[in-house]
């Protein structure tokens, strides 16, 4: 079976790379699934976390916040400012700052953009963690 | 101790002081230059790819964006982004790079434009405000280190000059002077223009021969005029992020460059006045045995 070759990239250095067998990501309209063979796709990522299912099996997830998409010919290209996998977030932290962000109010677009990206950088680390502990438990 | 002996230990001293500083400074901006030079290589895969990604909406939406019209727009105004260093002692950068945005000025005003100079680094805004020049904004504080969060502050203020109707006080140009970092030797100030950009439309024949083949047939979300909106922008955070993290290398190697020559001239300095002091002892040495021997002299003549 064909397989992805995805790339996800940071404006400042390159996040991962390697062989997927299936990327998840939400777009502005909604969330997509890339599966290889996919026809040629370039979509704007909404602030989200994208799933990218390795071909060993493996799910690692990154906080993508203002990034695009492009899907050719099994190549995936995922841009964005800036991305962080789930292992480089620390719980704690990204705990705080959507605290911080949401005592800052929601009233410009910005701020709403401020909670919404803390949110999601959450999201990534809870899931993350959430995983570790399951893989625990299933080996002790 | 003759006076001027101790004259020329005091300003030996005072050189190898200066030599251990600029020293320093050399071994600092050497070691920046590999981790500037570093930033400007992994910010390369995300220039390629999102370069090839507006190529590919642009030729899906035909034009027609008010980012890359080039025809529609009046010529007027143009803004002019200089990038200079935030200190001194890096030889002639800064200067190059300053002289590089006046002759850029210059030649637009030829063509009868209106220039509007943004700045990056003190030295360019210390030089705008000692001619008592109208700024329309600068940046300081980052040179040596900029962040793509700086770039995006810089992009923003381009952007919104741009996108502002000729009229109302809105630029119809953006031109950005940066140094370019070719290699440890050589640094050289660049003028580009970032806006409008000119897109490049392939014919098949043509993107065959350049070896990328043509753009597949993307499916856009939500549209390809949409995802343009959105790109366009993120072109010019990262022109901007990209000019702003050469200049910061070109500034690492220009003030090793600088620093070494100065540690250079200190060690030869040093080496003169070494010499100038020996003479000095000896001279005086010599003063002393012919004065004792005029004493002894004088002495055994008077007995």
């Amino acid at each position: 079976m064909s397989e992805l070759h995805v790339n996800l990239v940071a404006v400042d250095r390159k996040i991962w790379s390697g062989s997927a067998s299936m990327v998840v990501a939400k777009t502005l309209e909604g969330e997509i699934g890339i599966l290889p063979r996919h026809e040629p796709v370039l979509a704007l990522l909404a602030n989200s976390p994208v799933r990218i299912t390795t071909t060993d099996g493996k799910v690692i997830q990154a906080a993508v916040h203002g990034g695009f998409f492009a899907v050719d010919s099994d190549n995936v290209s995922i841009l964005a400012e800036t991305a962080e996998l789930s292992g480089e977030i620390d719980v704690d932290r990204a705990r705080a700052a959507l605290e911080r962000a949401k005592a800052a109010g929601a009233d410009t677009p910005d701020e709403v953009a401020a909670i919404e990206r803390a949110e999601v950088r959450l999201k990534v680390a809870l899931a993350d963690q959430s995983k570790d502990h399951a893989a625990r438990s299933a080996t002790g | 101790m003759g006076a001027q002996l101790r004259v020329y230990r005091r300003r030996i001293k005072s050189v190898q002081a200066t030599k251990k500083i600029t020293k320093a400074m050399e071994l600092i901006a050497s070691s920046r230059i590999v981790k500037a030079q570093q930033r400007v290589e992994a910010a390369q895969p995300y220039t390629r790819e999102l370069i090839r990604a507006i190529s590919a909406a642009a030729s899906h939406t035909g034009g027609g964006h008010p980012l890359t019209d080039t025809d529609q727009r009046l010529r007027q105004r143009a803004a002019v982004l200089v990038v200079s260093a935030d200190r001194g002692l890096a030889g002639a950068y800064s200067s190059a790079a300053i002289k590089e945005g006046e002759q850029l000025s210059s030649l637009l005003a030829e063509q009868g434009l209106e220039v509007v100079p943004f700045l990056v680094g003190r030295k360019a805004a210390a030089y705008y405000r000692f001619r008592g020049r109208k700024v329309a904004a600068e940046w300081t504080g980052f040179t040596d280190q900029p962040t793509y969060a700086h770039a995006k502050e810089i992009a923003a203020a381009l952007l919104e000059a741009f996108l502002l109707r000729t009229e109302e006080g809105g630029v119809d140009e953006i031109h950005i002077v940066y140094t370019h970092f070719e290699s440890m030797v050589t640094q050289r100030p660049t003028v580009r223009r970032i806006l409008p950009i000119q897109v490049v439309e392939q014919t098949a024949e043509e993107a065959a021969a350049s070896g990328q083949g043509p753009f597949p047939l993307y499916e856009f979300e939500p549209s390809a005029g949409a995802v343009l909106d959105s790109l366009l922008p993120k072109y010019v955070e990262n022109m901007v992020f990209a000019a702003l993290l050469l200049s910061a290398a070109s500034e690492h190697a220009a003030r090793r460059r600088a620093m070494k020559s100065a540690t250079d001239n200190a060690e030869e300095l040093i080496k003169s006045l070494t010499r100038q002091a020996n003479q000095a002892r000896q001279a005086e040495i010599t003063q002393e045995i012919s004065e004792i021997v005029g004493g002894a002299d004088a002495l055994s003549a008077s007995a």
